[in-house]
């Protein structure tokens, strides 16, 4: 029950019109919240769209070790064409994967549309020195990505030093040129909503044009209340100053019932406005499958199997 | 642009996306055309010859002809009641009374999605709150009093305590079967027999309440259900059979049964009306404490005795709170009580209604600035769309009078020495809400609200371990955890 | 031969000795009484209710040593007192019911309160605390004895009292005010009255800013003054349960108080 501490004094917010209060969250209120949104029943109709969107909406993404252009390259077609048996459905949002093989990516999705994403600044740890993180975002960049997916150095916020997370996203941000900023606050290290709220404040005001729960890596991923924490800052954000910052929730997201209920809580929390990959994103490898079986399901009303839907 | 690209564009972002009607289905209630009074474990005509409809307050459709009880049945319910008490109940062990009331609470449990539909139906209740509050927590009440039947020495150490008799109860129409619950299990479970008259407008919980006392095979004459209006009430006030009235409602009607017990030296428990303040500082999580506004006046339509109906905000954050609370009320659903995205239901009768709608123009009349968001109200029935007051002074009716709608005043406090003095600026003192971080304010809040329930960052939460009732007009007793065992007790 | 110094047996309202306003006296005991009037509970349910807040302020550790000090004050006057009564074993009685009730304060939210295992991530708990101001109608007999039995348990737990003496024999509490007024007891936390209960009893019952009464003395008038205490739904309490933390608790308020566990 301690008063949530500022951001430390002599740190100026350099965004105007100002932030709003950085305030403080309460744990059971915003579960509650988050439950009693989970139970809302959307038409067929809306699921139908819901679904799709969730597609289009998704990041599918890979960052294994064990990462191959074998395993990239299929999984850029599966992207590109998630249901081959349905070509109604949607291409995704991108592909999502480690530096070394944005290349690869590059090449399978060619003028496809669907955007290529790389995760930098020392991902998933963020535990490097500040020029290797930025050279690594310019890399990524130049190689061609569209979207940059970063991590917060979660050591130095949890120490208190605010800053330091500040500069480095704001220098990530000077390197992204046209390519997209994603912030990963990484919420399952952060230990409370209350710095989940700080945080997300922090890389907002830092130049992030989106902002992620999670690089995946660790437990719990995304969550159903940590995603509305940051959906209401991205929310007061745009109430104070009319920027529109985007939501990604990614990590432990697998079935389509959870997806609908994102988007029901984006929806409830910030309308139909945020309901654009442009301003929302999945980041999940296994959720597409799931999905796609729910929209044949919808469209046959028979239940399905995944030994229609390929692995990849 | 590709092929790709251009079928991406091409979904449009609908305008709503949209929830849909999700209603439960009503086939799962089996209504009678007509009910008797169930007197003596048995279904009885009405000696009064009096039947009225029960009207379901969303579409207006009468649902079934309910029996008006007059003296007559009254004093038969309470020589049935008398009588169970002298013969079987007194003589039955207290773990076996015990397990009487596990089985109703199992059997509620069981059947609760009936008790919810019918809930909704009758009362005009939003079905996820029937299902989600009003049946988990009756079933627990009866499940938490079962347990202290045969443990009531230790509840009570050193006092002998004993059951009072008989007990009158009489209940209101916005928790219809929690408010039954919360009557009749700690009645039975300290040893009484009662003799129980739901609210005019809500009685076909209670009357399918009797199913249950049916399956769980309860002695005959150990729960007696008296449908009927306010003279049905008046009539188990009166008697002298009665030992001991519990009663939920109006602070009026309080008073006059108070007034109608003077002398006889029967025992009372009031559980009246409310103005309670919804305090918000300015270092509060504004966000949940938004959530705790709307859940504090919207929750029910307003329909609770501890509504957090007068919100004091702290001037400071004053406008960002209203501006946030007006963004989620134009997210709130109003309409068909059994669909399962309805946030808020029917107004539970049509005078109710003039009442909300009596107070709420005169609001308007004292200056005060009113705020209704855009929702399209179901043209039959009784509905009254979720409405905020601002710029309300102390002195306004709608700062004084329980409006028991869907209606909030805010007002504005700079310290917290005024929030206070405002906040127990009312003869009311059931319940006070608090939103702060800071630990010690919460603290000396909580001591300095006169009120017996204090939610710090949370409001409208209730559970059968938690005492419940009000300070000074909010009426006297508890009911809820030990402490609501104690009125169903004398010692010897 | 010496004549003996008569006292004037005043009323005790807000830690002074006021004359009624009335002007009026009645003789009981062999002595002039003050015949208190409506104005007078007036103004003694003015200064209790402006003493409560600091009374039910004060730490129950306080509160238990102020009550102990009355003991005290009293066993120094226990001759005065029994020439009073005319029974030393009352008197004792008396005293030791104060210091009973004295070693209560700090005891009661112990035993009336509890912590509540609700089912959710919530701290519940329920304390005890004053109602407010009480309305005391003191039995006949025993003047003294009866007196604090049926004021102690309602100051120990930090109401403030206004009290209408036993009709016929009211010296002994008049000058059990003076024991109040030299302990530590604050002013106006209790407040003595004396008259005719007939006339004062319903004035107290009625009034709006009395939030409980104690009719155990009130004998033939209880019906009514029952029903006049609906008026502001006061806690009525008719005979008491003899000396008992009971009785202190019919006197008391429950508070429970919800607050959400979480990081």
């Amino acid at each position: 029950m301690a008063q949530a501490p500022a951001l430390p004094s002599g740190f100026e917010l350099p965004l105007e019109p100002r932030l709003p209060r950085i305030g403080s969250v309460d744990q059971v209120a915003v579960e509650e919240r988050a439950a009693s949104l989970s139970r809302r029943s959307i038409k067929r109709e809306s699921k139908l769209f819901a679904l799709d969107l969730a597609v289009r909406m998704m990041d599918l993404t890979t960052l294994e070790g064990a990462d191959t252009r074998g395993k990239v390259a299929a999984l850029c077609s599966k992207a590109m064409r998630p249901d081959p048996a349905d070509l109604t459905v949607p291409p995704v949002a991108a592909v999502c994967v480690y530096p070394n093989l944005v290349p690869v990516a590059l090449e399978r999705l060619g003028d496809s549309g669907v955007k290529v994403a790389a995760v930098a600044t020392a991902f998933p740890s963020g535990q490097s020195p500040l020029e290797i993180k930025v050279e690594e975002a310019a890399s990524v960049v130049e190689m061609g990505a569209d979207e940059v997916d970063m991590v917060i150095d979660r050591g130095a916020f949890l120490s208190g030093n605010y800053a330091k997370v500040y500069d480095e996203v704001r220098r990530v941000k000077e390197v992204c040129g046209d390519a997209h900023l994603k912030v990963i606050l990484e919420t399952g290290e952060l230990g409370t909503y209350d710095n989940v709220r700080r945080a997300s404040l922090l890389a907002i005001a830092a130049g992030a044009d989106f902002i992620k729960t999670s690089t995946g890596k660790i437990q719990p991923a995304s969550t159903l209340p940590v995603t509305l924490v940051m959906l209401e800052a991205i929310r007061d954000v745009h109430e104070e100053t009319g920027r529109k910052v985007g939501m990604k929730s990614a990590g432990g997201i697998r079935h389509a019932k959870q997806a609908v209920q994102y988007l029901v809580v984006v929806h409830e929390t910030l309308g139909p406005e945020w309901l654009t990959p442009d301003l929302f994103r999945f980041g999940a490898s296994s959720l597409l499958n799931d999905v796609l079986l729910q929209i044949r399901k919808e469209k046959t009303g028979r239940y399905q199997s995944p030994d229609y839907f390929t692995l990849d | 642009m590709t092929e790709l690209e251009r079928k991406q564009d091409r979904s449009p972002v609908p305008s709503a996306f949209e929830y849909a009607p999700a209603p439960e289905s009503r086939e799962i209630v089996k209504l009678q055309e007509r009910y008797g009074l169930f007197v003596g474990g048995e279904w009885i005509e009405p000696r009064s010859g009096e039947f009225h409809p029960t009207i379901s307050p969303a579409t207006e459709e009468p649902l079934a002809e309910v029996a008006y009880a007059g003296a007559e049945d009254v004093a038969l319910a309470v020589d049935s009641a008398r009588e169970a008490f002298e013969n079987d109940w007194s003589e039955l062990a207290a773990s076996e009374r015990a397990k009487y009331l596990f089985r109703i609470a199992r059997i509620l449990q069981e059947r609760s999605r009936e008790f919810a539909v019918l809930e909704s139906l009758d009362g005009g209740k939003p079905i996820r709150e029937s299902r989600d509050v009003d049946l988990p927590l009756s079933a627990a009440h009866f499940f938490y009093y079962a347990g202290w039947a045969d443990k009531l020495e230790y509840a009570f150490p050193n006092r002998k305590p004993r059951p009072v008799g008989v007990a009158g109860q009489i209940i209101p129409w916005n928790f219809p079967l929690l408010m039954l619950s919360w009557k009749i299990a700690p009645a039975l479970a300290a040893g009484n027999t009662v003799v129980l008259k739901p609210a005019e407008t809500t009685p076909l919980t209670a009357l399918l309440f009797c199913d249950v006392v049916r399956q769980a095979e309860l002695p005959p004459g150990v729960v007696n259900i008296v449908t009927g209006d306010g003279r049905a009430g008046s009539e188990l006030v009166k008697h002298p059979g009665v030992d001991k009235i519990a009663f939920t409602g109006s602070t009026e009607v309080g008073k006059e049964i108070q007034r109608t017990v003077a002398g006889t030296g029967k025992r009372l428990t009031l559980e009246l009306g409310g103005k309670a303040a919804n305090i918000i500082f300015d270092d509060a999580p504004l966000d949940q404490a938004v959530e705790g506004i709307i859940n504090g006046i919207y929750f029910n339509q307003g329909h609770v005795c501890c509504a957090g109906s007068r919100l004091l905000v702290q001037e400071s954050i004053h406008e960002q709170v209203i501006a946030k609370l007006k963004r989620r009320m134009g997210t709130l659903r109003v309409g068909d009580p059994l669909d399962k995205n309805t946030d808020v239901g029917a107004i539970n009768s049509k005078e109710q209604l003039e009442r909300i709608k009596e107070l709420v123009a005169a609001g308007e009349e004292e200056g005060a600035e009113i705020f209704q968001p855009p929702c399209r109200l179901p043209e039959k029935g009784w509905w009254f769309a979720p409405t905020v007051f601002t710029n309300v002074a102390q002195s306004y009716r709608i700062a004084q009078e329980e409006i028991f709608g869907p209606v909030l005043s805010v007002l504005t406090f700079r310290t917290p020495d005024e929030a206070v003095e405002k906040a127990n600026n009312t003869p009311y003192g059931l319940s006070a809400g608090v939103w702060t971080e800071k630990g010690s304010r919460i603290l000396s809040m909580a001591q300095r609200l006169r009120a017996g329930v204090i939610w710090a960052n949370t409001y409208n939460r209730f559970d059968p371990a938690s005492p419940f009732g009000g300070y000074k007009e909010s009426g006297f007793g508890r009911e809820g955890g030990r402490h609501g065992l104690e009125p169903y007790m004398r010692f010897e | 031969m010496r004549l003996p110094v008569n006292k004037t047996y005043k009323l005790y309202i807000g830690g002074d000795f006021p004359r009624s306003e009335s002007g009026r006296s009645y003789e009981a005991e062999g002595a002039n009484v003050a015949l208190a009037s409506r104005k007078d509970v007036r103004d003694a349910v003015r200064a209790a209710r402006e003493a409560f807040p600091k009374w039910a302020g004060l730490t129950a550790y306080n509160r238990g040593q102020v009550l102990y000090r009355v003991a005290e004050i009293m066993e120094g006057r226990r001759a005065q007192f029994a020439e009073l009564t005319g029974d030393e074993a009352e008197v004792d009685l008396a005293i030791d019911s104060w210091v009973w009730y004295a070693g209560w304060a700090d005891k009661l939210a112990q035993v009336l309160g509890s912590s509540n295992p609700v089912a959710g991530p919530y701290f519940n708990f329920t304390v005890p605390e004053p109602t407010g101001v009480v309305g005391v109608v003191v039995p006949e007999e025993p003047p003294l004895a009866g007196l604090v039995a049926h004021l102690a348990p309602v100051i120990v737990g930090g109401n403030a009292a206004v009290v209408i003496a036993s009709e016929r024999r009211p010296l002994a509490a008049v000058t059990l005010a003076e024991v109040l007024a030299t302990s530590d007891v604050p002013g106006g936390v209790v407040n003595l009255l004396t008259g005719r209960k007939a006339e004062l009893a319903p004035v107290l019952a009625s009034h709006m800013d009395v939030n409980a009464i104690d009719l155990s003395g009130a004998d033939g008038a209880r019906s009514e003054l029952e029903r006049l205490a609906a008026d502001n739904v006061k806690r009525v309490v008719s005979n008491g349960d003899g000396q008992s933390p009971w009785h202190v608790a019919a006197f008391l308020e429950l508070k429970t108080v919800w607050h959400p566990i979480g990081v």
